[in-house]
C-alpha cells in the first residue's frame, strides 16, 4: 500500500500541474470566487494585457463587502442608489467586468446574494477535494466541506483569472484533534476561540490546520464552517475538515451540486479524502471539548479569549515584555480595568452577522435567547443574514418576527459590521459584542472596540445590556 | 511588464525604519478600483510634513528610494505596491523588506534590493547631490563616486524582471501542461467542470 497521507497531501497531489526543482508547484483551482473589493485591478490587469478567464464556468462573482444593509429597492422595486461614492463604483465596476469577461454574477439584488463566504456552500459551488481560492483571507472558511480553500491577493486573483492556476509552495500540517461533547451554551465559535486562545494568533502561520476528533464530527455544516472560516486567526492560511455523510447530505441537492451517477461518483471519490490511519501531521494539539466554556475577547488580538466567567487580565500576569505591553496597549484600546468580571463590561451595540455567524443556525441559536425578551435600553442590536436565502428561510420559520419583536433590527445581506467599509459602524470609543472574527483595532470603525462572541453570547448581551453568560438564559435565569 | 535591466537616477535618501503599508498608502486609498493614481496617497502622512522629502523639488520623481529596515510591514495589501509605481519608483534599497511587501513589489515590476546598513547609509549621503545605480546584470548598487555594493536577488525574480516577464505570461507558456491536466481531470472527476445552475 502507498505511504499513508493526510487529506490536505491528498488534495495537493491531486491538484499538481506542474512540479518545479524547488518545490514550488503550479496548482489547478477548481473554483473562484470573486467580490468587489479585491477583484477591479484584476480585471483591469487582463484588459490591458488583452487576456480572457481562462474557465468562466468554474468562477462565480458576488458583490457583499460595500454593500449597506438597509433595503435595495424602493416601493416600487427601483434600484436605490448607494449613497458613499466609492462604494458605488466599487459595486458598479463588478457589474461592468463580469458583464465584458463573461463570469457567472449574482446581482445585489438577486434572491442568492450574500457574503461569498456563506453562498458558495450554500450554492453547492464549494466542493470537498477542490481547490478554492477568494481575494479573501476569509476563504479559509470553505475548508469545512473538505475543500483546500485559502484567500489569495489581487495580483493572483489576474493570475488565477487568466490561467486557472497558482504557483505555491507547499505548507506545513498541523493536526488540532478536538475530544468530547460541549456543554450546554458551548458553541463552535466558542471552541474556535479556544483554540486560537490555546495555538496565539501566529501559532498556525506555515500550516495548514486539519481539524479532527468527535467533537468536529458531531457539529453540523454550519458549525464547522464556523471553525474553519477562524483558521486564519489562528495564523493559517487555510482549515480542513474531512467530508464524511453530514457534509454529503448538506450538499446534496444544493444548485450547484453534481446530480445523479455524477453525484454518485462524486461522493465514492470524496469518501476516500480523508487522512489515512497512520498519516503524520507537522504538529498536533489535543483539545479536550468538555473543558470549553463560552469564551470571548477581551483584548484586539483573537489570541486575547477569556471564559465568559472570568476577569479581564492584568498585563502583568503575562509572562514575556511583549506581550506585556501588547496587552496594555489593548486595555488602553479597549477602555478596560484588569480584574474588572466580564460579564460586569456594558455594551452599545450588538452585532449578528458575518461569513462567521451569520448562517440559518446561528441566527436560530441568537432567536432562542431573544424570543420574548427586549434588546436593553441604550442597546443597539443588529441582525444581519449571511445570504438573501438565509433572509428568506429565517423569515419562513418567523426568527425576523422575534428579533424585531425584541428590538432587534432585521437587515439585508452582506458583510454589514464586520468591516467598516460600508455604513454599518460602531462609533468610536463604544463597545460592540459582536459575532465577526475580527476585534483588531479599528476593525468595526475608527476606534471602536470589540468582543468576539457567539451568535448566543451576542443575543444575550443585547438582552443584559452587558456581556454575559448565555447559560443563565439556558438555564431559564436572566440574572 | 516593462523589463527592468538597470534603475539610474535620483533616489529618495529618506532611511526610516519600520515604514508600515500604512505609510506608504493610508487605508482611506483602498477603496480605488485602478492600479493607477495611487501615487496622489503615497506618504500622504510623511507629506503632511513641511520640508518633506516627497516633495522636495531636487528629488521629484526619483525612481529610487532609500528606506531602513523592514519595510513594507504590516497589511498584505497589494496598493502600497501600486502606490509606489505610481510615483514613479522602480527600486527600493532597504536592509530588510516585509516578505509579503518584496512579493508584491516584485509582481508590479518594482526591485527591492537588499544591502547591509552601512552600505543604505553610503548611499544616503550620496543621493543627496548625486544619482545612484541599481543593476541587475552586474547585481550591484553604484554611485559616481567608485561605491560598488553588491546584492543578491532570487534567479527566477531576476529572470522575471529582466526579461519583463509577468507571472501571468510565464504560467500561460505552459498552456500545454494545464490543458493536459484539464483533459485528465474532466475524465477522472467530471463533476468538477460542470454545474447544474
Ligand atoms: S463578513 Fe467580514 S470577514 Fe467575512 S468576508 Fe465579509 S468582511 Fe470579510
Amino acid at each position: 500500500m502507498a505511504n499513508p497521507q493526510t487529506l490536505y497531501e491528498k488534495i495537493w497531489n491531486a491538484h499538481v500541474v506542474e512540479k518545479r526543482d524547488d518545490g514550488t508547484c503550479l496548482i489547478y483551482i477548481d473554483r473562484h470566487l470573486v467580490h468587489e473589493v479585491t477583484s477591479p485591478q484584476a480585471f483591469a490587469g487582463l484588459r490591458a494585457n488583452g487576456r480572457a478567464v481562462r474557465r468562466t464556468d468554474l468562477t462565480l462573482a458576488v458583490p457583499d463587502h460595500n454593500l449597506p444593509t438597509t433595503p435595495r429597492v424602493d416601493a416600487q422595486g427601483n434600484e436605490l442608489p448607494i449613497a458613499d461614492r466609492e462604494s458605488a463604483t466599487q459595486l458598479a465596476t463588478l457589474r461592468a467586468n463580469v458583464a465584458e469577461f463573461g463570469v457567472p454574477y449574482i446581482d445585489a439584488l438577486a434572491a442568492e446574494q450574500g457574503i461569498v463566504h456563506v453562498v458558495g456552500p450554500e450554492q453547492g459551488f464549494t466542493l470537498p477535494g477542490t481547490t478554492l481560492v477568494c481575494g479573501d483571507s476569509h476563504t479559509a472558511a470553505h475548508g469545512a466541506l473538505g475543500a483546500l480553500a485559502f484567500g489569495i491577493g489581487t495580483s493572483e486573483v489576474e493570475h488565477v483569472l487568466a490561467t486557472q492556476t497558482l504557483q505555491l509552495a507547499p505548507s506545513k500540517s498541523m493536526e488540532i484533534r478536538i475530544e468530547g461533547p460541549l456543554g450546554p451554551g458551548v458553541t463552535p465559535k466558542d471552541v474556535i476561540l479556544h483554540v486560537i486562545g490555546r495555538i496565539g494568533a501566529a501559532g498556525g502561520t506555515g500550516y495548514v490546520i486539519e481539524y479532527t476528533g468527535s467533537t468536529i464530527r458531531e457539529m453540523s455544516i454550519e458549525g464547522r464552517l464556523t471553525v474553519s472560516n477562524m483558521s486564519i486567526e489562528g495564523g493559517a492560511r487555510a482549515g480542513l475538515i474531512a467530508p464524511d455523510d453530514v457534509t454529503f447530505a448538506y450538499l446534496k441537492g444544493r444548485p450547484m451540486s453534481p446530480t445523479g451517477a455524477e453525484w454518485d461518483a462524486a461522493v465514492a471519490w470524496w469518501r476516500g479524502l480523508a487522512s489515512d490511519a497512520g498519516a503524520t501531521y507537522d504538529r498536533t494539539v489535543l483539545i479536550d471539548a468538555t473543558e470549553i466554556v463560552p469564551s470571548l475577547t477581551w483584548g484586539t488580538s483573537p489570541e486575547d479569549v477569556v471564559p465568559i466567567t472570568g476577569v479581564v487580565p492584568d498585563p502583568e500576569s503575562f509572562a514575556d515584555a511583549s506581550k506585556r505591553a501588547a496587552a496594555r496597549k489593548s486595555l488602553d484600546y479597549m477602555g478596560l480595568t484588569p480584574g474588572t468580571a466580564m460579564t460586569d463590561v456594558t455594551v452599545q451595540h450588538v452585532f449578528i452577522g458575518s461569513c462567521t455567524n451569520s448562517r440559518i443556525e446561528d441566527l436560530r441559536a441568537a432567536a432562542v435567547i431573544a424570543d420574548g425578551r427586549h434588546v436593553a435600553q441604550g442597546v443597539r442590536a443588529l441582525v444581519v443574514p449571511g445570504s438573501g436565502l438565509v433572509k428568506r428561510q429565517a423569515e419562513a420559520e418567523g426568527l425576523d418576527r422575534i428579533f424585531v419583536d425584541a428590538g432587534f433590527e432585521w437587515r439585508e445581506p452582506g458583510c454589514s459590521m464586520c468591516l467598516a467599509m460600508n455604513p454599518d459602524k460602531v462609533p468610536a470609543g463604544e463597545r460592540c459584542a459582536s459575532t465577526s472574527n475580527r476585534n483588531f483595532v479599528g476593525r468595526q470603525g475608527p476606534g471602536a472596540r470589540t468582543h468576539l462572541v457567539s451568535p448566543a453570547m451576542a443575543a444575550a448581551a443585547a438582552i443584559n445590556g452587558r456581556l454575559s453568560d448565555v447559560r443563565q438564559f439556558v438555564s431559564g435565569e436572566t440574572r | 511588464m516593462q523589463p527592468v535591466k538597470q534603475v539610474s537616477g535620483r533616489a529618495y535618501p529618506w532611511g526610516a525604519k519600520n515604514v508600515d503599508t500604512d505609510v506608504i498608502i493610508p487605508a482611506h486609498w483602498l477603496k480605488t478600483v485602478t492600479r493607477e493614481g495611487l501615487g496622489k496617497g503615497a506618504f500622504e502622512t510623511v507629506r503632511a510634513e513641511p520640508g518633506n522629502i516627497f516633495d522636495d523639488p531636487r528629488y521629484a520623481g526619483s525612481p529610487v528610494l532609500i528606506a531602513g529596515d523592514n519595510f513594507g510591514c504590516g497589511s498584505s495589501r497589494e496598493h502600497a505596491a501600486w502606490a509606489l509605481a505610481d510615483l514613479g519608483i522602480t527600486a527600493v534599497i532597504a536592509p530588510s523588506f516585509s516578505d509579503i511587501f518584496s512579493g508584491n513589489a516584485f509582481k508590479n515590476g518594482i526591485v527591492t534590493v537588499v544591502l547591509p546598513q552601512d552600505a543604505i547609509d553610503r548611499l544616503i549621503e550620496v543621493a543627496k547631490t548625486d544619482p545612484v545605480t541599481v543593476d541587475l546584470e552586474t547585481m550591484t548598487v553604484t554611485t559616481p563616486f567608485q561605491d560598488r555594493f553588491g546584492f543578491d536577488l532570487d534567479p527566477f525574480r531576476r529572470q522575471c524582471l529582466m526579461e519583463g516577464l509577468d507571472e501571468i505570461g510565464l504560467t500561460l507558456a505552459r498552456d500545454a501542461a494545464i490543458s493536459g491536466y484539464e483533459a485528465k481531470v474532466a475524465g477522472e472527476r467530471p463533476w468538477l467542470a460542470k454545474r447544474a445552475a
